[in-house]
């Protein structure tokens, strides 16, 4: 609990830092005044919990990241020549992808990560399935091939 | 001069991505596949915009401003689109696909 009211203020304190650019005394002091406020309304709510600060993501988040802005800009270019060329393009399915994830900052990342792609949205949730609409059928076998689905779990998994 | 190219080439190729979504939007016939012509505009549009502003301001608190920016909608935009399209699934809106029978409206009966 320590460590999570501690990395909270430092990381709130940061932002404060980088977003402010006035470094005198009075507005840092107003800062961190603000920053502990903060804290203490987060801690009094009770939301300072593994969700709203998931320190348990390893590191392969920072790859899975560059991978999925790619899959990002492939899909982008997809749609967009899907939306502007003649002709109807689409072939719209709704199916339901299976998940591996545990927790649901696992199931809520990779559901923003289907949404996130164009091209695939994420329709509703389950514990062990995810109903996704597809703008084509090779977008629905992408998902459906599961790479984004590891991914994820790797991610998810504690160090 | 490479950098204002880039940042050109960034900022036209994010205003290209947001002009085909939004075409995608007026010619996709449901909410559904709207969503994902709104999706380009999103990611790809704003992404790219932001980048080339990003390049323009250098080395600077605004280029850290930007990224805070684009962090926010990385984590927002994906979860707006799911709740719009959750909504609309919730409303009654059938999506249409090849093998169902309201094919023409999309429109549950």
């Amino acid at each position: 609990m320590t460590v999570r009211l501690v990395s909270l203020t430092s990381i709130l304190f940061a932002t404060w830092l980088l977003m402010s650019g006035h470094y005198d005394a009075l507005t840092i002091s107003f800062g961190v005044i603000s920053c502990i406020a903060c804290v203490y309304l987060t801690r009094r709510m009770k939301i300072v919990d593994h969700e709203g600060q998931p320190l348990h993501l390893n590191s392969a988040i920072v790859v899975y990241w560059l991978w999925l802005l790619w899959q990002i800009v492939k899909s982008n270019l997809d749609v967009a020549l899907r939306c502007v060329l003649p002709g109807k393009r689409i072939d719209p399915i709704v199916f339901r992808a299976p998940t591996s994830q545990k927790t649901s900052v696992g199931i809520a990342a990779y559901a923003n990560s289907i949404t996130l792609t164009p091209g695939t949205v994420s329709m509703t949730t389950w514990d062990h399935e995810i109903e996704v609409h597809a703008l084509t059928r090779s977008g629905a076998d992408d998902v459906l091939a599961g790479n984004m689905d590891a991914w994820v779990t790797r991610v998810e998994r504690r160090k | 001069m490479i950098v204002e190219m880039v940042s050109w080439l960034c900022l036209m190729g994010g205003a290209l991505l947001c002009v085909a979504g939004g075409i995608g939007m007026v010619r996709f016939p449901d909410v559904y596949t709207r969503s994902h012509a709104a999706g380009v505009i999103d990611t790809g549009g704003a992404f790219m915009i932001l980048l080339g502003l990003a390049a323009q301001a250098g080395f600077t608190l605004i280029t850290v401003k930007l990224f805070f920016i684009g962090l926010l909608l990385f984590f927002t935009t994906p979860t707006s689109t799911h709740a719009l399209v959750k909504g609309a699934l919730f409303g009654g809106q059938n999506p249409i696909v090849r093998d169902s029978p309201d094919k023409d409206n999309g429109v549950a009966s």
